[in-house]
């Protein structure tokens, strides 16, 4: 333990002070392991990418080129089909996993018996390690042995391509993001069952139905949960990397580490994610100064969203 | 969860047949609530039912849509060693976790023990910026922090995901410091009264209170490590020696020209662990879900 001798004081001074100097070292001290990491891994490589993004860098040789890079970044076209595809699934797969997510729970809470088994098979998916899930699922919806197309064709319905097919390659990723919804409902139930019980009591008595109940009690009550689920949901959207790198890699039956390198995005890019196309870009093409532009305007944008959440967080700060 | 009986006995002795109506459209709904969950969890379980009975196809119905196993071929689980490292995969993933997960515990706990119940100045603007390093995607900082691994010859190896790890973890500061604000501060006004220390109040009083949700910011980290596929993506480099498990997972299929079976055989090998220490903690993980809701 620092004891610290700093700010001696007579004895007809009042103790609080003092105490308080202590108790900012003693903080200090807690606080040194993340003050370091947050200065490296956060502070310094925050301002680096603002720099490299200014040069041709390919790991070797630093070049500075001005705009260059920002201005290939407003014709690259793979950029642009990336940023098309994370915004496409920012506003189709956000809402339906909160909607589905508060779906799931507001029937957890109607149940009368098993609850805790069902609230448990609500859950399990969603621990699924993303790339076995995404494996899961590719296999699940293949076109030539998989079980959902044999379902389908058994009950006479069409099968898609899924991974296969540009145009429902996204629908099938929120496919998985709708199963892996678990952590969602656990958040959205504990809110739901936190709705004090009297406002229900008084509404029913004012002869208020189920439909009324929610929408002018439950969904009020919850709205600061689910606004912070959805930009929770958006921020993590704008790093979508796994799933559908895995999903692409599967379907095309590429390989990164067979000599030839992947390109991310199979089939016809319709599944290529603005984060991927910055990993590409720094990490297998060596463009770096260019995945830095990316990653500065990746930046941007989650930084938008954060703030938002940041400023429900500083109310909470006061309350405390 | 009985909430309905005592209004339903007080409209009982009140109106007999509104009671009778009330009970029937009572049972109804129980009915299409219930059916409708167990319906949910056919689909929600499916998934995983036929990703198992694949596993245990033999190749050649491996090849066919048949869903059912003809012959239960539990050879695939021991076929699949043989095909790839995954020993090797399966002990790196495990170096990966257990490490990452000691480390964050030794550096982020003190942490969030200062934001949440020490008062100094800027701790408001440090949660803040605790908040913002958890949020903000980590492809943003990527390059300059992979270049400074580049320079000490790391790269090609896990431990650029390990040691930051000794210089804390912001989401579970911001899961710690969620709990420990919760803690009462009678507990450790009564331990400083004691003449306990800071240090000590920390270690005595405050870390026993807070096992549960040290016990949840442990597993997601262990899992969160288990789960990765960026990290080792961007590190690990091409020698499949350094691999962990989802990273040869991804390529499986491809590099050993593996079937569906033997495919889905890993994958479910994959998914076991996880799993099976959720059915031992259920409870650690999902208190430390709803810690990550805002209240």
């Amino acid at each position: 333990m620092a004891t610290t001798t700093f700010g001696r004081r007579g004895a007809a001074e009042p103790a609080r002070p003092k105490g308080r100097h202590r108790g900012s070292l003693v903080a200090l001290l807690y606080l040194s392991p993340w003050l370091v990491g947050f200065s490296v891994f956060f502070g310094y490589p925050l301002i680096a990418t603002v720099y490299f993004s200014f040069q041709r860098y390919d790991m070797f040789t630093l070049e500075p080129v001005g705009w260059l890079n920002y201005r290939y970044f407003l014709q690259d076209e793979a950029a642009w089909t990336s940023i098309r595809n994370t915004l496409w699934l920012v506003v189709v797969m956000v809402p339906l996993r909160v909607l589905f997510g508060l779906g799931v729970a507001q029937l957890v809470t109607k149940l009368k018996a098993g609850t805790g088994f069902f609230r448990t098979v609500f859950y399990l998916p969603s621990l699924v390690p993303l790339v076995a899930g995404t494996l899961g699922f590719v296999y699940l919806l293949n076109p030539g042995t998989g079980p959902v197309a044999a379902i389908l064709s058994a009950i006479g319905l069409p099968s898609p391509d899924w991974f296969g097919d540009p145009a429902w390659a996204k629908p099938g990723l929120t496919l998985l993001a709708l199963w892996s919804v678990g952590d969602l409902m656990v958040i959205f139930l504990a809110a739901l069952l936190d709705v004090p019980k009297q406002l229900y009591e008084a509404a029913a008595l004012d002869g208020a139905g189920a439909w009324r109940q929610f929408f002018h009690i439950t969904l009020p009550v919850i709205r600061p949960v689910l606004m912070f689920a959805a930009v929770t949901g958006v921020i993590q959207t704008l790093q979508y990397f796994t799933q559908a790198m895995v999903a692409a890699r599967v379907a095309s039956g590429g390989t990164d580490s067979a000599g030839s390198v992947f390109v991310p995005g199979y089939p016809d890019q319709s599944t290529l994610t603005f984060p991927e196309w910055l990993f590409h870009q720094g990490f297998r093409d060596f463009a770096m100064g260019y995945a830095c532009v990316l990653a500065v305007i990746l930046f941007v944008v989650s930084m938008v969203f954060t703030l938002f959440l940041l400023r429900q967080f500083r109310g909470l700060e006061e309350e405390a | 969860m009985t909430l309905t009986a005592a209004p339903a006995r007080a409209a009982r002795e009140a109106r007999p047949r509104r009671h009778r109506n009330h009970r029937r459209r009572a049972a109804l709904g129980w009915i299409a609530t219930h059916a409708l969950a167990i319906a949910l969890s056919i689909m929600f379980l499916a998934p995983l039912m036929f990703i198992g009975l694949t596993a245990v196809m033999t190749d050649q119905q491996a090849l066919t849509s048949q869903l059912w196993p003809e012959r239960w071929e539990w050879g695939n689980f021991a076929d699949i060693f043989a095909r790839a490292p995954l020993l090797t995969w399966i002990a790196n993933t495990m170096l990966y976790a257990v490490l990452a997960t000691a480390f964050m515990l030794i550096s982020s706990i003190p942490v969030a023990y200062a934001l949440a119940r020490l008062r100094f100045p800027g701790r408001r603007l440090a949660f803040l910026l605790v908040i913002t390093t958890m949020m903000l995607p980590p492809q943003v900082v990527a390059v300059p922090i992979y270049l400074l691994w580049a320079r000490f010859h790391l790269t090609g190896t896990l431990w650029p995901l390990i040691l930051p790890m000794l210089l804390g973890d912001a989401f579970s500061i911001f899961l710690l410091r969620q709990f420990l604000v919760t803690i009462p501060k009678e507990y450790s006004d009564a331990a400083r009264v004691d003449g306990c220390g800071e240090f000590r109040t920390l270690i005595r009083v405050i870390l026993p209170m807070a096992r549960p949700a040290i016990a949840a910011v442990a597993l997601f980290q262990f899992f969160y490590c288990w789960n990765d596929y960026y990290g080792p993506l961007l590190y690990a480099g091409t020698d499949s020696s350094n691999w962990t498990l989802s990273l040869g997972l991804a390529s499986f299929r491809a590099v050993h020209r593996v079937q569906w079976n033997l495919t889905m055989a890993a994958t479910l090998l994959a998914m076991a662990p996880v799993i099976i220490v959720f059915f031992l903690a259920q409870k650690a993980f999902i208190e430390g879900v709803k810690l990550t809701g805002v209240k």
